[in-house]
């Protein structure tokens, strides 16, 4: 133990002199990085959000509201063919993951069958007690169309916050049907609306009736739809509107949209592409003086009245907007609708300002915990302990080092990690010191004391170690983000502090040892 | 420098022979943290119960009154309004709203709409109902993989009897942490959890040293009373172990100071664990051993003879 070979030395001096190479990165400005040479370490570790502010978000795709969409959608086609072929039915409508009826006319049965195969391939025909007929979506399709429609939600999630121009953003799915989205610097998520379908359409409105009472029965082919009120004053009176239910155009042919101001209104101005251009054409030609409804989400953001027809393509729209509304709404078209609408199950946002306190509060805590730590161990072991807290800085510069190597991300838990590995950390040194102790009062010379205290204790510090080090693993399973930092800071800052322990500060009796030659130990 | 010694080196504190009264006090602990538990159980946080917390930053000291009515004529239940920190410095804790996920998404837009640009939003956390069950399954899974992990590394490296104490100065310990959450009503979090997870290693790592002192004392002094053999083990470590308690402490008590209000709690958390921990390092774990015969199958299979002779070799 007394022994310290050429290479070890060599080693231990090495890893030192990495550990602060890695470290540097960490107080030096960006530019100064990218000017200074590719060879150097430039990687700095990652705050945390709890720390720079941020945005985190967990949503859940409702997957479930697409696929009884889909549903829906074959239940319009099988009816429409099947009036199309004349041949009549009943009760048509969807149960589980299938599409049900019954023939009036079970002669009818090949030929209706022929029509549904034509309009899913993938479905899977059943004749059912009764006569009635069974056309399910296997399971197989299913999953598949959950994953797309996940997939989709968040392209979609990521080109929104792209046009809000928030580009350090990670959109991540998570599990099934859930994604992760983490924005730093920004802590008003509601402001962005991600989580909103932003599916729009345009209908007509009834051309004798065009509000209505809720309640109220409502011509065939229509249905009452609110108007949209988000940004009217509180007590504004609620308008219902009695909307044809044929969608005239959807909003899927928008190719672009954007914020412009009418007569000092913020309003926002969109373009089809040409096959919805020549429907809303259409639409507006053939219907002039009517009135128009632009729907969003299942609710009436405007109705103005078809004063003339809109050959261009162009439109505006001109609801009750503030700016912020508008830039949302403008956005969301650009972006597209989601394919299904979005909940948070989880949401964790910080200011910066309590960013920046945190990270005062946790430098604080850290350098006055360092301190007390470093005095205590210097009245404690006198000399060695001067030599454990040389082992103390190395193992800071080590911790921060591996940090910024890994780019791992400090968080305040994360800190607290550090501030309690520092209070830990000098353990090892303690065990090794109160050995030496004893082996000096049991009479034996300082090298040979030396000896026995390192051989007998790396033992008790190895036990003693992993047993932490299997805790603090563990808590990687604890999955939310800040205790993660904490596992990260807490398994790196024992794995460093053993090293330090037994090499750094072994190095540094060695070389005192040959050095002074000391007839009787400082100890 | 003269080093100051704490514990003068020929200590003999009577530890394992006053074990009754110490095993009383521990006792007292047990029933009054698992008392509590049964009683009221546990203040969980909106980690585990779902709900919303939001930290405001008022100009000047906070109008607590005026903000509890902009807040409670929302309708969002059970509302509760506290000074974090600093007198202008408001927590806001909602309970967890009804109607399903996405629910507690409308009430937070429905207190910034409320409050508007009158206050800084320091914070705004949400925990809908499914993550917070998935929390604390993670945090009831972590705890026990932990706990299992600890104690199969203590069976393959140490004997089952001090397999044993060691269990019992662990239990002892995460129980009287998680038991002062519950005495005290303080908020039990997920941070709390990576404290009793830490604590829990801290326990294991102060139980060992003592406990590698105890395998090596008997190999060394095969004719010394269990409970002599036993008091000089602790004794001997002693030193050590109030130390790395000492600096332990003096990092923590400098986080419960300074490292701001958010984690006051835990650092709380990890004080007291290492209080108990290093309690029961001394005064439970070794005398736990004189109940279990740890002397009768140690030997024998061991490399005891090496060990034997290097140990009369120090007078």
């Amino acid at each position: 133990m007394v022994q310290f070979p050429r290479w070890q030395r060599g080693l231990v001096l090495g890893i030192c002199v990495l550990g602060l190479l890695l470290t540097i990165p960490n107080f030096v400005s960006k530019q100064t990085l990218e000017q200074s040479p590719s060879w150097l370490p430039s990687q700095q570790i990652n705050l945390g959000l709890d720390l720079q502010g941020g945005a985190h978000l967990l949503y859940e795709v409702k997957v479930q509201v697409a696929i009884d969409e889909d549903l829906d959608a074959l239940v319009d086609a099988v009816r429409s063919q099947l009036r199309g072929a004349r041949i009549g039915y009943q009760g048509l409508g969807t149960d589980g993951p299938a599409v049900v009826l019954t023939l009036r006319d079970p002669a009818e049965e090949e030929a209706a069958r022929d029509i549904l195969r034509g309009l899913d391939t993938r479905a899977v025909l059943s004749a059912e007690d009764g006569g009635r007929l069974r056309m399910e979506l296997p399971e197989a399709a299913l999953r598949e169309r959950r994953q797309s429609v996940v997939e989709q939600a968040v392209e979609i999630i990521r080109r929104r916050i792209d046009e809000f121009g928030l580009r350090e953003s990670t959109v991540i799915r998570q599990g099934d049907d859930r994604v992760l989205v983490q924005i730093p610097g920004f802590d008003d998520p509601s402001l962005l609306g991600l989580g909103e379908t932003a599916k729009m359409t345009f209908h007509l409105l009834h051309p004798g009736a065009a509000q209505g009472v809720p309640g109220q029965p409502v011509p065939a082919g229509y249905e009452l739809m609110q108007g949209y009120d988000g940004d009217q004053p509180e007590g504004a009176p609620e308008v219902w509107y009695v909307v044809r239910k044929r969608v005239e155009v959807s909003g899927d042919r928008l190719v672009d949209a954007s914020t412009t101001f009418d007569q000092g209104q913020p309003v926002v101005t969109f373009r089809f592409d040409t096959v919805g251009g020549k429907r809303f054409g259409d639409t507006t030609a053939e219907h002039v003086g009517e009135r128009l409804a632009i729907v969003l989400d299942g609710k009436v953001i405007s109705a103005p009245v078809i004063r003339s027809p809109i050959l261009g393509g162009n439109g505006i729209i001109s609801g009750s907007f503030t700016v912020q509304s508008a830039d949302k709404l403008a956005i969301q078209l650009r972006a597209g609708a989601l394919p299904a609408p979005l909940v948070v199950l989880e949401e964790r946002t910080v200011g910066p300002s309590l960013g920046q306190d945190s990270i005062e509060a946790g430098e604080l805590a850290c350098a006055i915990g360092f301190l007390g730590v470093i005095v205590f161990m210097a009245l404690a072991y006198g000399l060695f302990g001067l030599m454990a807290n040389i082992s103390l800085i190395v193992n800071l510069f080590l911790i921060m080092g591996t940090l910024s190597l890994f780019q791992a991300t400090l968080t305040l838990p994360g800190i607290a990690g550090i501030v309690l590995t520092i209070g830990m950390a000098v353990d090892a040194n303690v065990l090794i010191f109160e050995r030496i102790r004893e082996e000096v009062r049991n009479g034996r010379t300082p090298i040979s004391a030396i000896d026995a205290g390192y051989r007998r204790a790396i033992g008790t510090i190895m036990d003693a170690n992993i047993t932490t080090l299997i805790a603090s693993l563990l808590l990687f399973g604890l999955g939310s983000g800040p205790i993660k930092g904490f596992a990260i800071t807490l398994s790196i800052g024992i794995a460093t502090s053993m090293f330090t322990a037994i090499m750094v500060t072994r190095f540094l009796v060695v070389v005192w040892l040959r050095w002074r030659r000391p007839q009787t130990l400082p100890i | 420098m003269k080093p100051l010694v704490l514990f003068r080196p020929d200590s003999k504190f009577d530890f394992v022979g006053r074990r009754r009264g110490f095993f009383m006090l521990s006792a007292l602990l047990m029933v009054l943290s698992i008392g509590a538990y049964i009683d009221h159980g546990l203040n969980y946080g909106i980690d585990f119960k779902g709900g919303i917390v939001i930290e405001v930053k008022t100009d000047g000291p906070a109008n607590m009154a005026g903000l509890r009515n902009e807040i409670s004529g929302l309708g969002l239940g059970e509302v509760t309004l506290q000074e974090f920190g600093s007198p202008d410095d408001v927590m806001i804790r909602i309970e967890a709203q009804e109607g399903g996920e996405g629910a507690n998404d409308t009430a937070i837009q429905a207190v910034r709409g409320a409050l508007g640009d009158s206050v800084e939003y320091r914070r705004v956390e949400s925990v809908g109902p499914k993550v917070g069950d998935e929390l604390k399954q993670a945090g009831t899974y972590a705890v026990i993989s932990a706990l299992v992990a600890i104690l199969l590394y203590i069976w393959f490296r140490f004997e089952w009897q001090f397999g044993v104490g060691a269990i019992v100065a662990l239990a002892h310990d995460v129980i009287a942490t998680i038991g002062v959450f519950s005495v005290l009503s303080m908020e039990f979090t997920l941070a709390t959890v990576a404290a009793v997870l830490t604590i829990a290693g801290y326990s294991i790592n102060d139980t060992v040293v003592v406990f590698d002192r105890v395998r090596e004392n008997m190999r060394k002094y095969k004719k010394l009373p269990l409970l002599e053999l036993l008091n000089r083990s602790v004794n001997e470590t002693l030193s050590r172990t109030v130390v790395t308690s000492l600096t332990t402490l003096l990092a923590l008590s400098a986080l419960y100071v300074f490292g701001g209000q958010i984690i006051r709690d835990f650092s709380f958390a990890m004080i007291w664990g290492v209080l108990v921990g290093t309690y029961s390092s001394i005064f439970v774990a070794a005398p736990t051993l004189i109940y279990l015969r740890v002397r009768e199958n140690v030997f024998g299979n061991e490399d005891d003879d090496k060990n034997a002779a290097e140990g009369s070799a120090t007078p």
